[in-house]
Parts: C-alpha cells; structure tokens; sequence
C-alpha cells in the first residue's frame, strides 16, 4: 500500500470558521496497542451534510464513539460551537448537542412511541409526568419527521423499520441537537423511505444543522452530502468536496490505491482447467440481504468476490454456505462425479448447515473471534470441532486419531505452538486462521468458503495462508474467498465476482481480472 | 382497540371475576362485602410485597430475598418495641431504613459487579433469614399499645364488611406504587431497562443508579410488607413468610407482568395476589378440600398464563408491523 502525498492537497483548505459547527483537531485513540484513530481532525459546519466514509476498521465507529463519549480519547481536542466538550456518556453528549442515530433503531420496542420520544425527558406537574404534555411534545416531535399522522400511543414495534428509524430521528432532534450523527441509518430502509429520510435531511441542514452521515452506498453519499471526509486505517485522508470528487477517486480513495498507480493487467493466474462444477447458485438471494445472483464455482478454481465494505461479500459467502437462508433461487451442489457418477446432485437450498457439512462445504466466517474459533478450547478441539460435527456428535473419534490428524495439520500448515491443547486464544491471529483452515481442512472438504481469511494477520502469515489456498486448489478443491485486500484477489483469484449494494455487478474473469478493473466497475 | 401486550391483564381480571362469581354463586356467605375485605386485609402483606417485586420484575430482574426480609423485619420490630422499649413509630422507622439500606446494597452488587439479581438475591434470602434467628430464635408476641390501637382500626363499609388499617395502607402503597410506575422517570426507566437495557443506556438512562434504586424500592415494599405481616400477626417469627417471594412472583406473572421484563402493570400483580387469596377462600369455604389445593390450583394457573404471554408474543411476532 503506497501512501499518496498527493492526497492531503485536494482537502479544504479555506474553510469559513465563522460557520464551523464540529472542529475535530489531532483526535487519538488506541486499543490495547491497536491505534484505532490517528490525529484525525474534522470541521463539519453548521448546515453542511458531511459524508463519513471508508472500509472496515478505517475508524469510523471509533470517531463517533469518542464523539459521543462511549469511549474516552486519549488526544486531541473537539469543539463543538467554539466550546471545547468532553462528552461523558450518550446521554451527556445529547445534552451538548450532539444527538446520534444509529444502524439499530435503538429504542424500546415494548414501549409506546410517545414513552420512547420523551423518555428522560418528560415534563412533569406536581412532580409526576404529565402524559398529555408527553403527548403534545411527542406529536410536535414527530411532526419534525413528517410523520404527522402517526398514532403515539400505540407500541413502537408495531410499526416497520423504518418508522421506527424516522421515531429515532425524532427522538434525536428532541434535545437541543446541533449536530446529527445518523450511522448506517440507511441500511434496512428500501428506496422510497430513503427518500422520505433525505428530505427531512436536507429540511434540516436548511434549519443550519450539521449533519455526520456515515453509509456504504456510494450513490447516496452522491445524492445527498456536501463533503466527503474519507478515512482509513485510522487516518483521515481528506475531505473533499462532494461535487468535485469523482467516483473513482473517492473509491481509490477508500481501499488507498490510485487507479494511476496500477498496472492494467496484474500478474494474476492465468484461469486453471476449471474441472467439475461444485456448486451453481441459481437466482438466489434475500430481502433485504442481497439481491438474486448466479454463481457457478468449479473444482480447482478459486473465486474471489470483491467489493466494498457492506457491498454484499459477506452475505454472498453466507448465502452459498447456507447459514443464512435464501428466500429465492436454488442452490445445487454436485457430488463428486468421479468418484460416485450415478449420484444425483443435492439441492442444499432447505438443508441444515449440518448437510451442508457432509457434503463437503467449509465455511471460515470474517469475524474469527465472534464466529469462528472458541478461544478457551485447545487447539486439538477447535480443530476436531468440524469433523465431530460431520460425524455426528455420538460417534467419538479416538484420541489417538484426533492427535494424528492435528500434528499433520500442525506440521502442514506450519502452525507455531509448543502443543496441540494450548488455548486457540493465545495464537497469534495468523495461527488461529490456520487452525480455522485447519478444521476444515482434517473434513476434506470439495468447497471452501472463505471470509476474509487475512484479515488483521501479520504479512508472513498472509503469504503463507495464500500460499495454503494456492496449493488446495491445484489439489482440487474449489474456493470462494471473499477479501477487501483487492490486491491479493487479484493474485490468487481465477475469477472475481464484484459485488456493489448488494448486487452483483460483475464477473471479471482471466486477462480482465485486474485491480484496476474491479475499481472502475465498483465506481462506474 | 386492546393493545395485545394489555391481553394479559384482562385475562387475570376475568379469571378474578371467574372465581369471584363462581364464589358468590355457589355460597350465600360469599356475597358479603366481608369476604372481600378480608381478602385485603389476610393479603395485604402479600400484595405489598408483589408490587415491590413488580418493579425488578418489569426491569429484568428478580428478587428472592423477600420472604426473608418479612421475617427479618418483623423479628427485629419485635425485638425494639419489646427488648429495647424504642416507640414503635421509631422502630417502624428504623426497620424500614434498613430494609431500604438492605435492598440497596444488593442492587450495587447486582449493578457494579455485573451479577445476577438470582444469585445476589438468593444470598440475600440466606442472609436475613439467619439475621432473624440471630436476633431471636422463637416467636414473640408484640404487645404495645400502639400496635394494638392500629389493629383495632376498623372503618366499616355496608355489609358486615370493614376496612383494616393494614388493608388500607396496603391500598395506600398500591396506589403510590401504581403511580411510581405510570407517572415518574425513574418508573418510565425501569420499563425501559427492562424492554432493552442497551438501547435504554444508548437513550440516557442512568442504568446503574436505577438498578440500585429498583432493588432499593422492592426492600422498601418487603419492609412494609414485614410491618404489616407484624400487625396483622401481633408477632414476630424467623421462620415467617417461607416461600413468600415465590408467591410473590407468581403473583407478578398471574398480573400479565413478563418474567423477562419491559412489560406489565402493579395493578395485574394486586390481582395477582387477590386470585390466590380468592382460590384459598373458595377452598375454605367448600370445607372438604384440603388446603393444598390452593397450590394446585396456583400451579395450574401459573402455567395458563406464561403460556398465554408466549402465545401473544407469537401472534404478534407473526401479525405483519402496521405501518
């Protein structure tokens, strides 16, 4: 990853303080040795929406987190009108000002809409709340939203997602908010109710709110915002006028490459000799979870997906593995036509994940530490998890066994540990995604679906687990590897499947699988 | 339009009228207005208690630590009016101060070290049933004249019914409880908690110091449930009130209250109560029953009811959201 000094020369420099609403200066923040924020500064201005972009891990949770006074900074300085803050809790940032609305509508859903808006907050006479003032207020509130028809007094969850969100911004803008942090408010919300959202956006920002507007797509960041402040690893790589910031600069942006600096055609693996078909997704897909897609994948190919964070590549993974279950479409997955040609391939659309075991299907999920391994189990035991589970869980596996397949997978896979029962929790991230491979591995799986597989590891143990991948596929085996990382895609991958907005709107194959190639078609 | 999260509160009054009607029909004496305010007065304690049990239900929680509170607080009334000669005004006082302290220091426990109110509780209820014993192993007898004076109030109603002074300061302590409930922030919070603790923090509610208020409160509420079991005894004995905190509780779940908090009113948990007692009654006054049929019954319909939450949780899982 090269940095570009050039970058910093596109941000604002000439910026009106007279207007400025947030000033964010040399903002830090670390966990446990993990530098989450890096003197990130940020000025959002009074009735200015300001876009809040970047990948997985690029610190924008952290910042608004820190903002919000969830986690305590460690440098830096905010200023929020001129007054420097220090924000104690969520319910301390409100009072400030600042009012948060998050991806999860965050509210009680037992209680009633108008107990929601004013709770904290209620007015009271005589010392007890005053329901027909709450009443008055709430009504008052959700006319804000234009939602003036709604009945407060029936039970939040009756009411779909998206109402509840537009209540949750109702709720935000009941103290006196001067900034508006909406995360991800977008996600579950379909087309005409995102466009009730954006005109109360814009009602707003004429109002002279600031408005943190953090989202994936691209097109919306297009509609709606002022600026674009991208982050990344933690760094602020500038803010940019949103009207004179071409898509595929803010992409290039986003994953910290330049289309320039790319060559046109990486060095790539010429496409194998793609053998029997493993898995063919027909039209498969999700309500609001990814769109239908097809997908075929062979033995002895590797299929890359790529696309940006909340593109759709990890419900892609888990739609093709069946841990989420498709609505629509069909999943068939073939057996091995060598070994058994009379078998008829097996329609795994309905079918437990257990099936899905059986039949030869391995799936390393992104989040290893919240999925994949049980920390607190030694090795041998995250490794044999897999296998018990494809035997069923009566029929034991000799102990014996068990240690003869975890020390060839140790040896294998050049697992660093002194022995196979050390808790898998005090690897190093690298071992534990080995032993995650290795778990499937020992099941001799004909698919493997992997989910970000080098995430947060070290750069030896990333050549190494590719490597691994490399030498399974001329083995045989058929892969799907999801990967933010488009470099390395672009290295192992026979073909990449782009995915955008949880469509799929591209399948790059041979001489076009390129980085330079995924990155138009994700800007385009 | 009955909300369906308000079904379960209409259930428990039928049932009440069920076995109400069912009582007047079957015996003449039923129809009394006695029979009714006995109902209050031989259920006071219990009803007080549930309603203090009500609030750490509705947030989530649990408290079994008040049977046991009863009986402390009822020994250690004893033990100042009698052995200290301290005016039982005072040693109202005092027990309440520290029903009120006890109940505080778990709900720190339960807030600060993150524990389970079961747990934390179930020390509790361990705790005050050896402090009871600690201050006096038998029972004793209470004799003062305020005591006294205070169990002779008798405010008659037409029929040959009255209200005691325990009956009445139970519906004193209903009403305030109903009202902590519906009409203040610190109610409106424990709701809130108790539907979804995250999103209560994330909206600024003070999760902790509630906690610690809630349980507060339900030592508070078992406290005076202790004071009125000693009035309405004129005794004190550490091995009072067993086994109240499950009546309690199945008081609470009977009144439509979800064990798993967010939902349910104080008003449910009162007819709670009044269906056990009621149960007792009609079995009292059939005459060939054994009293354990009351058990039976509650048992039964324990079982009705948090299968009726299930089902309407279902039902409006299933019913598309309005929009």
């Amino acid at each position: 990853m090269t940095p570009h000094s050039n970058v910093k020369d596109h941000s604002r420099t000439t910026s009106d303080h007279s207007s400025a609403l947030l000033q964010i200066r040399s903002l830090s923040k670390s966990f446990t040795g993990v530098q989450a924020l890096n003197a990130v500064s940020l000025q959002v201005n009074k009735g200015e929406i300001h876009a809040l972009l970047g990948e997985n891990g690029a610190g924008k949770s952290t910042l608004i987190k820190v903002l919000t006074g969830v986690h305590p900074r460690d440098e830096g300085d905010i200023q929020l009108d001129g007054r420097a803050i220090h924000a104690r809790d969520s319910g301390h940032a409100q009072q400030l000002g600042i009012s948060t609305v998050y991806q999860e509508v965050n509210l009680i859903p037992s209680m009633s809409v108008t107990e929601n808006l004013t709770l904290q907050q209620q007015e009271k006479s005589f010392g007890l709340i005053n329901w027909k003032k709450a009443d008055t207020r709430a009504r008052a509130l959700l006319a804000r939203v234009g939602l003036e028809n709604l009945d407060p007094s029936r039970q939040l969850d009756r009411y779909s997602i998206a109402i509840q969100q537009l209540i949750a911004i109702a709720r935000a803008l009941s103290s006196e908010a001067k900034l508006l942090i909406l995360d991800e408010p977008t996600a579950s919300l379909d087309a005409s109710e995102i466009k009730q959202l954006f005109s109360l956006m814009t009602q707003l920002k004429n109002q002279g709110m600031g408005i943190i507007f953090v989202t994936h797509f691209l097109d919306q960041v297009y509609d709606i915002t002022d600026v674009i402040t991208v982050l990344r690893n933690g760094e602020c790589v500038g803010t940019f006028p949103t009207a004179s910031l071409s898509r595929s600069d803010l992409v290039s942006h986003m994953v910290g490459k330049s289309l320039d600096d790319l060559a046109t055609s990486s060095d790539h693996q010429t496409t194998g000799k793609p053998q029997n078909t493993l898995l063919t997704m027909q039209h498969v897909g999700k309500q609001r979870f990814l769109h239908p897609l097809d997908l075929t994948i062979h033995a002895g190919e590797i299929v890359g997906v790529a696309g940006l964070l909340g593109s759709g590549r990890t419900e892609l993974c888990e739609l093709a593995y069946g841990s989420t279950k498709p609505d629509q479409g069909h999943i068939t997955l073939h057996p091995d036509s060598s070994a058994t040609p009379a078998a008829e391939p097996t329609s795994l659309t309905q079918k437990s994940l257990r099936q899905a075991i059986q039949s030869g299907m391995g799936y390393c999920p992104e989040d290893r530490k919240l999925d994949g391994i049980v920390a607190e189990l030694s090795i041998r035991e995250n490794m044999i998890l897999a296998l018990q589970a494809s035997k069923g869980w009566w029929r034991s596996i000799a102990m014996s066994e068990q240690k003869k397949l975890v020390d060839d997978m140790i040896k294998r896979l050049a697992i660093k540990t002194p022995d196979m029962d050390k808790p898998v929790g005090e690897l190093s991230g690298g071992n534990q995604q080995k032993v995650i491979l290795a778990r499937w591995l020992i099941t001799h799986p004909k698919l493997l679906i992997l989910d970000e597989p080098t995430r947060g590891i070290d750069i030896g143990a990333h050549h190494e687990i590719i490597q691994i991948m490399q030498e399974l596929c001329e083995q045989g085996m058929g892969l799907l590897v999801a990967s933010s990382e488009l470099e390395e895609l672009v290295m192992f991958a026979h073909r990449v499947v782009v995915m955008k907005d949880h469509h799929k709107v591209a399948e790059l194959r041979g001489s076009d699988v390129s980085e330079q190639a995924i990155l138009h078609t994700i800007a385009s | 339009m009955i909300n369906e999260r308000n079904l379960p509160i209409f259930a428990t009054l039928t049932v009440f009228l069920l076995l109400y009607g069912f009582g007047m029909y079957e015996y003449k004496g039923f129809r009394d207005t006695l029979v009714f305010t006995n109902l209050l007065t031989d259920n006071a304690f219990l009803i007080v208690t549930a309603v203090g049990m009500t609030f750490v239900i509705l947030s989530g929680g649990i408290d079994l630590s008040v049977g046991s509170m009863i009986a402390f607080i009822g020994v250690l009334m004893a033990y100042l009016i009698t052995s200290l000669h301290i005016h039982p005004i005072l040693a109202i006082a005092i027990s309440l101060i520290v029903g009120i302290a006890f109940g505080a220091i778990m709900g720190m426990i339960i807030s600060v070290f993150e524990i389970q109110p079961f747990i934390v509780t179930l020390a509790g209820m361990f705790l005050f049933r050896g402090l009871a014993y600690l201050i006096n192993l038998d029972a004793v007898p209470i004799n003062h004249p305020f005591i006294t004076a205070l169990s002779d109030i008798y405010v008659s109603v037409p029929g040959r019914g009255g209200l005691t002074f325990i009956a009445m300061a139970m519906l004193v302590l209903l009403v305030v409880g109903i009202l902590i409930a519906r009409r203040t922030r610190f109610g409106m919070n424990v709701y809130a908690i108790g539907g979804d603790k995250q999103s209560a923090a994330l909206l600024g509610v003070p999760i902790k110091k509630t906690t610690v208020k809630i349980y507060a409160l339900s030592g508070l509420y078992s406290a005076l449930a202790g004071v009125i079991f000693a009035i309405y005894t004129s005794s004190a004995y550490p091995l009072a009130a067993v086994g109240v905190e499950l009546d309690a509780i199945a008081a609470v779940v009977i009144g439509g209250t979800l064990l798993t908090g967010g939902v349910g009113y104080v008003f449910g948990s009162f007819l709670g109560a009044m269906i056990q007692g009621v149960i007792q009654t009609l079995i009292t006054f059939d005459g060939s029953l054994n009293s354990w049929w009351t058990k039976l019954a509650i048992g039964g319909l324990l079982l009705f009811f948090i299968l009726l939450q299930k089902a309407i949780v279902f039902w409006a899982k299933k019913r598309s959201p309005a929009t």
